[in-house]
């Protein structure tokens, strides 16, 4: 009896602890073919303000495809925490969609997978060739040199959002243009339980969006040019400071916004309660937090000084979401012409409106849909003054283990700990610790 | 006993009957005697080699190999790493190895707490809900309600709960008490250890409440009769005859509340999200952001296996330990 319960308890214990061993697979398809002509499977990721709306804005096109073409399409929006995971699991077992949208800074970590259909010459050349797309959109496709794995479908670009309420209110009349402006202008507004700028301390991807920004300004860059992960420099540690700084020393970011994850800022500032964000396309989000467009203006998001431009001015990374073909898709063709279908002029027009963000495709980009002041600004931005993050296999392991820090650093600064250019550099010490060896 | 005897009574007049028929007759019984469990064990058994075994080997088979994202496609062709993994995960002084050894020791802590005072509470709770008296069978059911609602959706009320500065946690202790200067964040920084820790206790304990209350209702009521007239108090009664009589229920209790804790994964991930803070990071979400974050599953597998290893071998001195003393008891 004794042993019966022994050896029932060991199993207990080695499948409760190795359900956790086991991530294992089937092994990889086979390339491409067309066994199956009439159908697609697409993952599409979350661009509206829930997946229902997704769906309505996709569906009428994908039945305008089916239409043209007699190839149905069957939609699955995915979730932005599902999505990375979901495509990885796709990946190593071999069964996963046709058609997928990723976020453009995983473009080089994908890409190193081996999973996704390069964008070669004669691919290109099925959608349109190469030409017909923004070059600055085609620099977040991949690692530089090679076949991108993706192209683009969605531009985004950081802005700064103001609610115009609180400005008039405080009695600013202009959005400022530079960060110690931004910092002057902060300090008018918080005041009475009321801040001047949001932010989302323990959301790792956007810490990694602000201070890749700031990085630049001061010179430096994440990866040096072969590849390596370089954090400590001086200028990432300034820059990660001068993010941090907004709360831990001008206190202008709400202490509270240390473990802010999941949009809250932009909650804030739809209560009135945050009088400036700095995000990516956010008017569907407001929208959908009952503003009205009145309510809130864009501007630029701020630079050291000067006008936005190139190199030091940059003043956003460039945001966007792309479209990937699965290389075992069992209807290659039919993949590509959906490809081809959804970057054309026209859809392109159609979805970018419905969400706010910019065309990647030239001739889209010059549709008067996108003159719109709020718009013009991202427009402008992506243009002139955005960078692409860095395009190198190890971007999604950078942004875990550098958001973190900088998280890190919001609690210290939260917690009214000082935050210093010593505990700066220690905190990116041991993220660059933490990068895989080469 | 009977019932085979006169069976086996029964073969031997056959066999004196007819010699050349008997070990025929006598053989397929036997193999269905024999057969029969082992046949209907089969069903379970092959699950059981599918749902657990397959991706346990494959699992210890994916912790020698080199798997990045470079190999993810197809996982199989990834080099071999022999036990660079496991190097990797126990060398203390290199930061992987330092990390895991930190968040092995918080979940050592963790799951030391969380399994003392729900056990706790558990017996406390059970003891006292022996005596009959109006509202038993109501503050039963409500003591249960932990148990019976689905994790993620417990969990998630209480990250709510737990926001710094709309939570109804800070509302009491802050606005309502005023026993904290500043409202303390409790999803970040060093206080996360203790909101995981009530919120593993608070959804654990009604388990070990339920366990024990069985456990109760098998000591008969004269042994406490007995110790009464006695003279043994109810503090003595509590120490000389529900402690000891319940020792078997606590034997598997104690070992259950231990791996679930330990292993907990859905608690901390539902509460804080992809990354942990420090102070909360217990292993098994360590191991998953070793895995699916930094994209390298090979390590990832190398900890899961070496986590396995400790879990067996606390599992089994725990066993051998209980097992002596109640042999000891029995002699």
């Amino acid at each position: 009896m004794r042993r019966i319960r022994a050896a029932a308890v060991g199993a207990v214990t080695l499948s409760f602890a190795l359900t956790l061993a086991a991530c294992g697979g089937g092994s990889s398809g086979t390339e491409g073919s067309n066994e199956q002509p009439r159908t697609l499977t697409y993952w599409a990721s979350s661009q509206g303000a829930n997946l229902e709306v997704d769906k309505k804005v996709l569906q009428p096109e994908l039945d305008k495809f089916e239409e043209r073409t007699g190839i149905e399409v069957k939609l699955e929006v995915v979730p932005w925490g599902d999505l990375l995971n979901r495509i990885l699991t796709a990946t190593t077992s071999g069964q996963g969609p046709d058609v997928l949208n990723i976020g453009n800074s995983w473009s080089a970590s994908l890409q190193a997978g081996g999973a996704l259909l390069p964008w070669d010459a004669k691919n290109f050349e099925a959608i349109g060739g190469r030409d017909h797309f923004v070059e600055s959109a085609l620099g977040s496709t991949g690692v530089q040199g090679q076949d991108p794995a993706a192209v683009p479908l969605y531009s985004m670009a950081y802005a700064l959002y103001y609610n115009k309420k609180m400005f008039a209110d405080a009695g600013i009349e202009k959005p400022p243009a530079t960060w110690k402006e931004l910092a002057e202008t902060g300090k008018k507004l918080a005041k009475d339980g009321k801040w001047g700028l949001g932010a989302e301390g323990s959301n790792l991807s956007n810490n990694i969006h602000q201070v890749f920004v700031l990085a630049k300004q001061h010179g430096a860059d994440f990866f040096t040019a072969d590849g390596e992960a370089d954090f400590t420099s001086d200028g990432a540690v300034a820059a990660v400071k001068q993010y941090v700084d907004l709360m831990a020393k001008d206190k202008v970011i709400a202490p509270g916004n240390a473990e802010y994850a999941q949009n809250q800022s932009l909650s804030d500032f739809a209560k009135d309660k945050t009088a400036m964000v700095l995000w990516q396309t956010a008017s569907a989000t407001f929208k959908s937090q009952g503003m009205d467009e009145d309510e809130w203006g864009v501007a630029p998001a701020p630079v050291q000084s000067g006008e936005p431009g190139p190199g030091k001015a940059t003043n956003s990374m460039v945001a966007g979401i792309n479209m990937a073909v699965f290389k075992n898709s069992k209807n290659i063709d039919g993949a590509k012409k959906f490809v081809k279908f959804m970057t054309s002029d026209e859809e392109q027009v159609i979805l970018n409106k419905a969400y706010g963000s910019i065309p990647p495709v030239k001739a889209a980009q010059q549709d008067p849909a996108f003159d719109a002041p709020a718009l013009a600004v991202l427009r402008d931005t992506l243009a002139n003054s955005a960078t692409a993050l860095p395009q190198v296999p190890e971007e999604s392991q950078f942004e875990t283990v550098v958001g973190t820090a900088v998280k890190e650093l919001f609690v210290d600064a939260a917690a009214g700990r000082a935050v210093t250019t010593e505990s700066v550099r220690a905190g990116l010490e041991k993220a660059q610790q933490q990068m895989p060896k080469k | 006993m009977t019932t085979t005897a006169a069976l086996s009574a029964g073969e031997r007049t056959a066999r004196k009957d007819d010699p050349g028929t008997a070990p025929r007759r006598r053989r397929p019984g036997r193999l269905r005697r024999v057969g029969l469990p082992y046949l209907l064990l089969l069903p379970a058994l092959l699950l059981e080699l599918l749902v657990h075994l397959v991706p346990m080997v494959i699992g210890i088979v994916v912790s020698f190999k080199e798997l990045t994202q470079f190999h993810i496609r197809d996982w199989g062709a990834a080099p071999w790493a022999g036990f660079d993994n496991y190097s990797l995960a126990v060398d203390f002084d290199a930061p992987v190895g330092e990390a895991l050894l930190s968040s092995f020791l918080t979940t050592c802590l963790f799951t030391v707490l969380s399994v003392g005072l729900c056990w706790l509470l558990g017996v406390a709770a059970a003891v006292f809900m022996q005596e009959t008296f109006r509202g038993r069978g109501i503050l039963r059911t409500l003591f249960l309600v932990p148990y019976a609602l689905p994790v993620y959706a417990a969990v998630i009320t209480w990250s709510f709960m737990f926001q710094r500065d709309n939570g109804l946690v800070n509302h009491v202790l802050h606005d309502q008490l005023g026993l904290t200067g500043s409202p303390p964040f409790w999803l970040i920084g060093e206080n996360s250890f203790i909101a995981l820790l009530v919120v593993s206790v608070w959804k654990g304990w009604p388990f070990a409440f339920l366990i024990i209350m069985a456990g109760l209702q098998n000591i008969p009521k004269d042994i406490y009769e007995a110790a009464a007239l006695d003279g043994a108090g109810v503090w003595q009664q509590v120490r000389r005859i529900t402690l000891p009589a319940l020792r078997p229920v606590n034997q598997v209790l104690v070992l259950v509340l231990f791996l679930w804790t330990f292993n907990d994964f859905n608690t901390p991930f539902v509460l804080f999200g992809k990354a942990a803070p420090e102070a909360a990071d217990l292993i098994s979400i360590h191991i998953y952001q070793s895995s699916f974050q930094t994209w390298n599953f090979g390590a990832g597998s190398a900890m899961s296996v070496l986590l396995l290893l400790f879990l067996l071998v606390v599992t089994g001195v725990y066993l051998w330990f209980t097992s002596r003393g109640r042999k000891a008891t029995d002699a």
